[in-house]
């Protein structure tokens, strides 16, 4: 088997006392779509920010494509080939859409010909239209000027992972990309995130949505409070007894229920 | 031109490169409250350079700049690290300090300031005035305005992004500051005299007023405020008789008119200010103003498409 584009290696971190991430291993392969899941609380969105940068582990190693990235600082992740979105939309409210996705290539674009350069004054640039196409590659082509803050909620979570692509990501981190949506949002989504992963990209999708999870990810990682207690194919996660203890208590477990 | 318009022009094209000065540092989100003493300093390297070592004008004018832009510079890694209203006291301090310097040091004048030989009349500073200009809206509009405007909006997502925050701030603070010390070398040759006290706390409320009631979003607003700022005063002192005799007609009034006190005029400034605080929060022109002037039509159409969507 080849690399895996993502090793996480006994990953461990607390806050004052608290054990929030308890010895949590478990790879992405290249090209996969792995879910992480769990309850509330259970350190999703820890490992999220633990892997990558805003916070640092205690214990453990985090591996891209091989290579360690324990030292990599926050902002010099994105340029080795991760890239995030938010629990809630963080694009820059004041940033048109095409200026927001251009802020996404920023990676790629961080040296002096490409921090200097006007990107607009003298009519076209090449990151500009290259932000352009991607949008319209992803069907959002309709609203390049426009500032964010004024377009839909949906509008807005598709431009997050539009931003995120454009930085080329070899793993895209999603955190909860359903919240908040409904059903035809969810519907159209899901489509959109079928269409990155086709690009080879692989996703680690933190996600409460379980058939959203069953449809789109082979592999899931279960949390409860912060270890892992199930790591194997979407389509037997439900009946696994500790995922279900963990979801419904030791009470129900027993019973014929269905997780979410 | 009248002696009276040669003035005015001269404290409008400094007052323009001052809130361009100040205005990079609040696009990056840093609101510099300091800006009294970068202007200070550049004036005083200004006056320094013409009067002790008879240096002629160019090497003065480039001089206050560069010096002021490596004192922001060197400035800014501490106060950096600091955020919100501490950043502002931080820079606040950094103008008392200049200001306690040069007022102790018999090398620069103290109290009594220093004469600045070579005098310059209105040209060089509009020059100066429409060269910053140009220059602020190229930086906005490359890659790196764009990073100080991320920056601004969310600097965790920012850093993600993959951008170097503090040494974005860094930047924008140091040619901020370059700038704000251009504006104090053409104020030392313009009126041909430095004194510190003139480089007072005021000054520094006033030129953060112009870009943050002017708008920071983008490089039009310092402009709009610095001159509304500016002349407003002057509109102000040719009006108010005029305004007063009109009011005195309307409510039936006779008899002899005193003209009114000249301090009514910056009463009526600071009402001016409130409101537009209350109406204009984000200042006089934002992004979303000038898309509306600039494309009417394209906003029209797209309001279309989301409402079928």
């Amino acid at each position: 088997m080849s690399t895996p584009i993502l090793s996480v290696e006994n990953l461990s971190i607390s806050f004052g006392g608290l054990t929030v991430i308890d010895d949590v291993s478990f790879i992405a392969p290249e090209g996969g779509r792995v879910a992480l899941i769990g309850p509330n609380g259970a350190g999703k969105t820890t490992i999220f920010n633990l892997l990558s940068g805003v916070y640092r582990q205690d214990k453990g190693h985090i591996r891209l494509g091989g290579a360690l990235i324990d030292d990599a600082p926050s902002r010099a992740r994105i340029g080795l080939g991760m890239a995030r979105s938010f629990q809630n939309i963080r694009l820059m409210p004041h940033l048109s859409v095409v200026e927001n996705v251009m802020l996404g290539q920023h990676s790629r674009a961080d040296r002096p010909g490409g921090m200097w350069a006007p990107l607009k004054l003298f009519g076209r640039s090449p990151a500009r239209d290259e932000a352009e196409a991607l949008l319209a590659d992803m069907g959002l082509g309709t609203w390049p000027g426009q500032e964010v803050a004024t377009l839909p909620y949906g509008i807005r979570k598709k431009i997050e992972l539009v931003r995120a692509l454009a930085a080329r990501p070899r793993l895209l981190l999603l955190d909860e990309p359903a919240a908040g949506l409904n059903g035809t949002e969810t519907a159209e989504l899901m489509a959109f995130l079928d269409r990155i992963a086709g690009t080879g990209v692989t996703l680690l999708v933190v996600e409460h949505d379980m058939s959203l999870v069953r449809s789109l990810c082979d592999t899931a990682v279960v949390l409860n409070f912060g270890r892992k207690i199930y790591d194997g194919p979407t389509a037997e996660v439900q009946k696994d007894p500790q995922v279900l203890e963990a979801y419904l208590g030791p009470r129900h477990a027993g019973e014929d229920a269905h997780v979410a | 031109m009248s002696g009276y318009w040669a003035g005015l022009l001269t404290l409008l094209a400094i007052n323009v490169v001052f809130a361009y000065g100040i205005y990079l540092a609040v696009a990056a989100g840093q609101l510099n409250l300091g800006g009294a003493g970068f202007q200070a300093v550049g004036a005083y390297a200004a006056a320094w350079l013409a009067f002790e070592m008879e240096m002629p004008l160019a090497v003065t004018i480039a001089a206050s700049a560069v010096v002021t832009g490596v004192v922001g510079y060197l400035f800014a890694f501490p106060i950096l690290r600091l955020k919100g209203v501490y950043l502002v006291l931080g820079t606040y301090a950094f103008a008392e300090v200049v200001a306690g310097v040069i007022l102790n040091s018999d090398s620069l004048g103290g109290a009594m300031g220093m004469p600045v030989p070579t005098f310059i009349d209105w040209q060089v500073p509009v020059i100066a005035a429409a060269a910053t200009a140009l220059l602020c809206f190229y930086l906005m509009s490359t890659r790196f305005g764009l990073v100080v405007r991320a920056v601004h909006d969310d600097d965790l997502v920012a850093d993600l992004m993959g951008v170097n925050v503090p040494r974005i701030r860094v930047i924008a603070f140091g040619i901020g500051a370059a700038l704000a010390g251009l504006s104090g070398g053409l104020y030392a040759h313009a009126y041909s005299f430095v004194e510190i006290q003139n480089f007072n706390a005021a000054l520094s409320i006033y030129v953060l007023l112009y870009v943050l009631l002017g708008g920071a979003q983008t490089p039009w607003g310092p402009f709009a405020g610095a001159a509304f700022f500016t002349l407003l005063p002057e509109l102000l002192r040719a009006g108010l008789p005029a305004l007063t005799e009109m009011l005195s007609a309307l409510l039936g009034k006779t008899g002899v008119i005193s003209t009114p006190d000249e301090s009514w005029r910056f009463v009526i400034l600071g009402v001016v200010t409130v409101l537009m605080m209350v109406f204009r929060p984000e200042g006089l022109i934002t992004r979303a103003a000038i898309e509306r002037l600039t494309h009417p039509r394209r906003r029209a159409k797209d309001t279309a498409v989301e409402v079928t969507e």
